[in-house]
């Protein structure tokens, strides 16, 4: 039992976290990126694919560099910690994550390079306008013709979708809407005929898409992993980036923190820092617990992530997106509150944190899908 | 990072779990889990039993019958301790008494009290609070004179945790009046039979008694039962108050707790099925579970750290206290929810449960007897508002 980093994980951490500051050295300099046309850097992702970061969940055999769920575990709490701007999530955890899980040895062997030099981004296009978060909730339909398919549908709040090269998409096969077989995964290129894509700015900074397909053809060496098959592996993707998402809130709280109680010790009023004043005091200590709290959870996920067994594995996940969400709403509430106007305002950082920790919590079942879930589970596992 | 215990902490888990479960008497375990009170006679057995095989007073130094465990070896004992619903070894002797007098104590001392309060021939208790020295236990009044070979003890100890069965108490007292606060007080052991010293009782709101006060009346202690130096009492208790922290958080006895929180309602009849078949409360109950998972996580982080540096603090053990109180307390809530309008039930019998209860839900009065007595969990030891300050302060430097 220990939780220590090894020496390459800290010098990956180390790495990281060097790069963010140099890259968002100020709340301006990251309202320059995000004004930038993909809404983030592209020499920044430049730079993500030099120091090796975009072929960490990729075995070396298929060209990565054979990373664990630690070491995204260090590289997203870093990235929450400089609010990047980066579509890491979307690009190598999910799409990269598709690609892992689903695809054949062409597949691999054809993508993963160009994934983790920085030449293809990916996204997952998989939630619906109906579906809030079941996964099976698919609506959008694959039609098998000769050589290949027909997708017809759409897809919404497509993380990062407007900057993609490449779309892994959710479609059925067979069945109707809620069935959990009869789901296929396709990768689906950005400019294929038949699909539009209508981006725009999300509360936190970043980019998302709408999807609509019409009448979109791919080839069958575009099935990615086996027809009707989809499922699981969507299910698999969502822990990793439950996973993903636990280790960036904690780097974002702990930013929050921080600069909360730096301000505690730094704003004046009735002739004293309002830091000396035991109300506060007290709410930033609870903001600590929930921190503390948090980063266990995060340990936890990354932890259980290739647990073998489905069942405890997806339960240990949504227990630690409940705990993950409520920290992150205890922690940017309390921010704000303790910030007082000036936590408000566009022109403060800690307020964007604030509201990228509020998206987090939206992102892949808010508390109560996962508390239900966890309810439903009968319970964790010792 | 690796959660996993090691092939070698498993084995040692599994001896413990079968010490425990094969050799602490089910009915002894059965009054832990079920939160009845306890006789002097069962912590006695118990802690025997435990004494008997080494087992006592495992953080103790080797040369008074520690163990020279690791961090993660005491742990994994207390867990399972808690886990069994073995009641701990006797608090004041193992975990606070007996670690001073080993750190502090002269040989004489040593030799006189340590093997007797490992094996509980000798029942400690605590004379630290008093009426108007609770959170601010330096302003402690109760004084010390010395007059000769004596010092005279006058004054009032309170909220005495199961002084009812003790035959000494260490107190801190007040022997230099002069000097500021923590600096003029002293350690100090007294037999609980000196003349002068009068216990009376305190029935706490559920109904029982487990806390006295004591007075004390020109009570004569030899000044061989000082405890170290004179007015160097404060460093004692500090070094006494962070002793053995790990068990604070009592991750183990919250999860036992939710395991039969669960297995009643599994039994508990409500609308067509049983309470567990109710969303609502399954949630609430998967809410707590949750947070007590990311606590012990929290627990083992600290754990960890300890064993790789043992004198190195962590911030987050800081939180350990006031996490684990009140999950200990949102257990007992659960438990009240479940025992529903049975809960109203408060028989005379509240320490022993008996056949001839008119009802199915026999443990039902104890769900709320143990609701009450647990609001103690974030007042004793520092209340959790306390804990809270010396965070802000230690930890965030507010």
């Amino acid at each position: 039992m220990d939780f220590d980093l090894s020496p390459e994980q800290a010098q990956l951490k180390d790495g990281v976290e060097r790069l963010m500051a140099a890259n968002y050295p100020s709340l301006e300099a990251r309202q320059r990126i995000a004004g930038q046309p993909l809404g983030f850097s592209e020499r920044g992702w430049a730079q993500f694919a030099e120091m090796g970061l975009l072929g960490i969940p990729f075995s070396e055999a298929e060209g990565g560099f054979g990373g664990g769920p630690v070491e995204t575990l260090v590289v997203m709490e870093a990235l929450g910690k400089g609010l990047a701007l980066e579509p890491y999530l979307a690009s190598v955890v999910l799409g990269g994550g598709a690609l892992r899980l689903a695809g054949s040895a062409e597949q691999k062997q054809r993508l993963i390079p160009a994934v983790v030099d920085g030449s293809l981004r990916l996204a997952l296009a998989q939630t619906e306008k109906q579906a809030r978060y079941d996964l099976n909730d698919i609506a959008m339909t694959a039609r098998k013709v000769e050589g290949g398919y027909v997708l017809d549908g759409a897809k919404s709040v497509v993380l990062s979708g407007d900057s993609a090269g490449l779309i892994v998409v959710s479609a059925r096969t067979s069945g109707t809407r809620r069935d959990a077989e009869g789901i296929s995964l396709f990768l689906v290129p950005a400019d294929a005929p038949g699909l539009r894509i209508t981006g725009y700015p999300t509360q936190d900074g970043g980019r998302a898409a709408e999807i609509a397909f019409a009448e979109v053809r791919v080839a069958d060496a575009d099935l990615l992993g086996e027809e009707g098959e989809g499922l699981p592996v969507l299910q698999r993707l969502s822990e990793y980036a439950i996973a993903a998402l636990a280790a960036e809130a904690v780097g974002a709280m702990a930013a929050l923190h921080a600069l909360t109680v730096d301000y505690l010790k730094t704003r004046t009023q009735f002739g004293m820092p309002i830091g000396s004043f035991q109300v506060l005091q007290h709410r930033a200590v609870d903001m600590l617990i929930a921190l503390e709290q948090a980063r266990s959870m995060a340990f936890y996920a990354a932890m259980m992530i290739e647990h073998p067994e489905a069942q405890e594995r997806a339960a240990a996940l949504s227990a630690a997106k409940v705990q993950i969400n409520r920290s992150c709403r205890l922690v940017g509430q309390e921010a704000v509150q303790l910030h007082g106007g000036i936590g408000m305002t566009m022109e403060y950082i800690g307020a964007h944190y604030f509201k990228r920790l509020t998206m987090i919590e939206s992102l892949f079942g808010d508390t109560p899908h996962h508390l239900r879930r966890v309810a439903a589970a009968d319970g964790l596992v010792a | 990072m690796d959660l996993r215990f090691t092939p070698e902490e498993l084995a040692f888990r599994d001896e413990v779990r079968r010490f425990f479960r094969n050799e602490i008497p089910a009915e002894i375990r059965r009054k832990v889990s079920e939160g009845r009170g306890l006789t002097r006679e069962d912590y006695v057995t118990s802690q025997r039993i435990m004494n008997a095989r080494g087992w006592a007073v495992p953080h103790w130094p080797r040369e008074w019958g520690g163990r020279d465990w690791t961090a993660i070896q005491r742990y994994i004992f207390t867990e399972e301790m808690l886990l069994a619903a073995v009641p701990l070894p006797q608090q004041f002797n193992c975990y606070m008494v007996g670690p001073v007098i080993a750190a502090f104590g002269l040989q004489a001392q040593k030799e006189r009290h340590l093997a007797r309060i490992a094996n509980l021939d000798d029942w400690w208790c605590q004379g630290f609070s008093e009426p108007g020295a609770g959170s601010d236990l330096a302003s402690l009044k109760t004084k010390a004179v010395r007059e000769g070979d004596h010092y005279i003890v006058d004054g009032q100890k309170t909220w005495t945790t199961l002084g009812q069965h003790a035959d000494w108490i260490f107190c801190l007292v007040r022997t230099d009046p002069a000097a500021k606060k923590q600096a003029g007080i002293s350690f100090l052991l007294i037999d609980m039979k000196t003349p002068g010293i009068t216990l009376r009782p305190i029935i706490t709101l559920e109904g029982r008694h487990e806390v006295n006060e004591v007075f004390f009346d020109k009570v004569r202690v030899p000044a061989e039962n000082l405890v170290g130096e004179e007015n160097k009492g404060w460093d004692y208790a500090k070094f006494l108050l962070a002793n053995e922290r790990t068990g604070i958080a009592r991750i183990g006895l919250s999860k036992e707790r939710m395991a039969r929180i669960k297995r009643l309602a599994q039994e508990m009849p409500a609308g067509e099925g049983t309470m567990w078949d109710d969303r609502d409360f399954r949630e609430r109950f998967a809410g707590v579970e949750i947070e007590l998972k990311a606590l012990e996580i929290t627990q083992m982080r600290v754990v960890a750290a300890q064993a790789r540096d043992p004198g190195r603090p962590d911030p987050a053990s800081s939180i350990l206290k006031i996490k684990g109180s009140q999950l200990q307390q949102a257990t007992t809530e659960l438990l009240l929810e479940v025992a529903g309008p049975f809960a109203l039930a408060a028989p005379e019998r509240s320490a022993e449960p008996t056949n001839d209860w008119p009802f199915d839900h026999d443990w039902a009065d104890a769900a709320a007897a143990n609701y009450f007595n647990n609001r103690k969990v974030s007042i004793y030891g520092g209340s959790n508002e306390i804990q809270k300050n010396i965070i802000a302060k230690a930890v965030l430097g507010l």
